[in-house]
């Protein structure tokens, strides 16, 4: 089995955080004179080309790095011909993707991943922890999107793996793009300066109005249906206090430096009860508690004519603060109201793109900058925590969960393959309820 | 035969001064929803488009016939565009079900992020749409009144917004005024307002200057109106082909005053998509535009069910 290493609640957060301090030069990094004489770009593989590893690709290529797409890799042939369009018709000198680099399948991503200096891993998380893994034994630079994971076996895969990287000298950066927005890293610059005092207690939101919806197609696999509509499964997604939301605890965890040591909540499906919404609930209220005692709120939901908030919001000792990453706003005040610090709102770099200037950046000059599949693994887990805790209706201690060898993939990935959760003759696919429900 | 004739011809005329007598504001309801908003009627007449003491793609000055229409006395509000976004909530709030043709309506992707940017939802002027997404909602309207509604072409959104003015703004050139008609930089601490706390124009229009810009129907051009030099546009539109620029109007509550002046022209900008992680991407909204709204126009005589169909079935241009 995987390794069960107690997680390192107080470690230096740094270590965490997207930054590594100072940027470590190694003169024998992978990339570097790797491909001398033959070409010398940065090759990149894309593993998952749908709407967000498109995105990432154009990120990469509008960074200016001497980058070249040599692989794609999806388990749908429409949507890697949609992204191989794109892509060629955009920056056709930066994509050298001939038939036999575009790979089909359940097992793609292993035919890109040889190929490549610096792998986009952008499936849906259920994915992750397996191409993840794969990256960094073929000893690959990664940008993988957040969650990394959606269960605990998962957690402790990308965990391993990212000591891994770090011993193989791997830059490695997670989707969690406020860790590269400006406004966040400047306002929590000041918070660990002690501008508001010890945090005591946060509230972070994502009430949205949901995602969408693909109708079953007649002669489409019970697979093929749970792919397209991934967003409903929670063996793929993780539900949308994991794959969305863990944009806002993640947050949370950054301004606390560390970890909660259990979280309890409530949860349900009260919009999406339809056979089109899967398993996945559409809201989640949790409390995550954290080791000093301070409790931080986090609320999310999909609910349709309801008000609306995706921010952070934290008190402390000295003062307050408020984040949103739309408006680039990072706003900090002492108790008494006033202005301690307002980030201005016009003219900050895009961080969808920034993280991959920074990474290519490292990549290019052979230095180990970033190794956030820590972070991004412990911050997934503690939305995955807050799943367990809303389906049960328990407290859930983080290190239980974390000992959890619940796995929510399929035994076998094809396309007559069955998942573990199934409809009902109705449809309906059953679902979690608190209470009823045992989670670990 | 005679008297079918006779009845036909009466009908015509009843229909005609109906029509005529019927031309002041209006109540338009959604039906089986309790939601209603007003319309204005702003006149047939010409106006001198433009100014000589703006921008460039202000000049020259030209002459513009427009012939009357109804103009939404407010900008679209969250209250009845989330309808449109959200069909299980229409068909909650709508008692007696949804009219047939609603499914012919092709409705926004759900927008993932909270496309109120905090700033309020109730009487608030609904934001951050595309060009092609204030269409469709107005696909939408038709699909539930029957009636065409549309959005204004650059020429009568100037032109409802001056009132009969040819001052920098519809009451004057005074800015200090300003804060008594439009929410803009200076009072909206940087949100927008509900409508019609201002005062309104002259037609009975408020929030022309100011709380969200507006979208026109026009693609946007800095050298529109100089084909126009010496000769009278009458009721001049720029069709739009691209998916840029587009011309936007009236200025938002983020803007300085001269950005709200009547004849002030923005044209639409792909940065506003910047923050769509997706390729590609997104048909229907623009996470980075909390400013541009849209107000509705009912032409007085509605063009042919063909040239209907025409203006709002359109192919979505592809953004990447």
């Amino acid at each position: 089995m995987n390794s069960n290493k107690k997680p390192k609640q107080r470690r230096e957060f740094l270590k965490t955080s997207a930054l590594l301090a100072g940027g470590a030069l190694v003169g024998n990094l992978p990339f570097v004179g790797a491909h001398a004489g033959v070409d010398d770009s940065i090759k990149v593989a894309v593993v998952g080309c749908g709407g967000r590893g498109t995105g990432a690709a154009f990120n990469a290529l509008s960074t200016g790095a001497n980058i070249k797409i040599v692989a794609l890799a999806d388990v749908f042939r429409d949507r890697l011909d949609e992204a191989y369009s794109k892509l060629a018709e955009r920056h056709a000198a930066k994509i050298n993707v001939p038939e036999e680099r575009k790979f089909i399948g359940f097992d793609a991503y292993k035919q890109a991943i040889p190929l490549a200096d610096v792998v986009i891993l952008a499936t849906p998380p259920g994915f992750r922890p397996g191409h993840f893994e794969e990256a960094v034994k073929q000893g690959k630079h990664i940008f993988m999107e957040k969650p990394v994971a959606v269960d605990a076996s998962g957690v402790r895969r990308v965990l391993a793996a990212a000591q891994e990287a770090e011993r193989k000298k791997l830059n490695v950066v997670v989707g969690l793009q406020r860790h590269y927005q400006a406004s966040y890293r400047e306002g929590l610059k000041r918070i660990r300066d002690g501008a508001i005092g010890d945090i005591v207690s946060g509230q972070v939101y994502w009430n949205s109005g949901g995602v969408w919806v693909h109708p079953r197609k007649p002669g489409q696999t019970e697979m093929e249906y749970q792919m397209r509509n991934w967003y409903y499964f929670n063996w793929l997604c993780g539900d949308h206090i994991v794959e969305q939301h863990v944009h806002n605890i993640d947050v949370a965890n950054w301004v606390k430096g560390g970890y909660p040591v259990s979280v309890q909540g409530t949860g349900s499906r009260a919009w999406r009860t339809g056979p089109d919404y899967g398993e996945i609930y559409d809201n989640h209220a949790v409390e995550l508690t954290y080791a000093d005692g301070s409790v931080i709120y986090s609320q999310c939901r999909h609910f349709e004519g309801t008000s609306n908030r995706i921010d952070e919001t934290f008190q402390g000792t000295k003062g307050r603060a408020y984040f949103a990453a739309g408006g680039n706003q990072a706003v900090l005040w002492d108790t008494r109201g006033n202005e301690l610090y307002n980030h201005p709102r016009k003219g900050n770099p895009n961080p969808y793109e920034h993280e991959h200037v920074e990474l290519f950046d490292a990549v290019t000059k052979g230095e180990l900058r970033f190794a956030d599949a820590e972070n991004g693994a412990y911050s997934t887990l503690t939305g995955i925590i807050g799943r367990l805790a809303t389906y049960s209706g328990q407290v859930i201690k983080w290190e239980e969960a974390l000992q959890s060898n619940v796995d929510l993939m399929p035994d076998r990935l094809s396309w007559d393959a069955m998942p573990k959760v199934l409809p009902d003759e109705q449809g309906i696919y059953p679902h979690a309820i608190p209470g009823k429900t045992v989670v670990l | 035969m005679f008297i079918n004739r006779f009845l036909l011809c009466g009908f015509l005329l009843l229909n005609v001064a109906f029509a005529q007598e019927n031309f002041e504001t209006y109540d338009q309801e959604i039906h089986g929803t309790g939601l209603h908003f007003s319309m204005q009627p702003i006149p047939a007449g010409s106006y001198p488009m433009g100014s000589d003491h703006g921008n460039l793609d202000e000049q020259p000055v030209h002459d513009v016939k427009i012939d009357a229409f109804w103009m939404g006395t407010h900008e679209v509000t969250w209250d009845i565009y989330e309808l449109f976004i959200y069909k299980e909530l229409e068909a909650t709030h709508t008692k007696g079900g949804l009219p047939e043709d609603v499914d012919a309506v092709t409705r926004p992707t759900k927008p993932y992020l909270d496309m109120t940017f905090g700033m309020g939802k109730e009487n608030h002027p609904a934001l951050a749409m595309t060009h092609y997404n204030a269409i469709q909602f107005c696909k939408w309207l038709y699909a539930r009144t029957g009636l065409f509604y549309r959005l204004p072409t650059e020429a009568e959104w100037e032109y409802a917004c001056r009132a009969g003015s040819t001052s920098a703004y519809s009451f004057g050139d005074d800015t200090t005024m300003l804060r008594e008609y439009a929410w803009y930089r200076s009072n909206s601490n940087n949100v927008t307002h509900e409508v019609g706390q201002k005062k309104p124009n002259k037609w009975g229009l408020y929030d022309m200057h100011g709380n969200v810009a507006e979208w026109t129907y026009d693609q946007y051009s800095e050298t529109a109106y100089q084909q126009f030099a010496n000769r009278l546009a009458d009721n001049p539109v720029l069709a739009p082909e691209e998916l840029y620029p587009h011309s936007i109007r009236g200025g938002s509550f983020d803007d300085a005053a001269t950005d709200l002046r009547s004849a002030a022209r923005l044209p639409s900008d792909p940065m506003w998509k910047q923050l769509d992680p997706q390729i590609p991407k997104s048909n229907w909204w623009f996470p980075e535009a909390p400013f541009i709204g849209l107000r509705l126009v009912r032409p007085m005589n509605p063009p042919s069910e063909a040239e209907i169909a025409a203006y709002y079935d359109r192919v979505p241009i592809a953004d990447y």
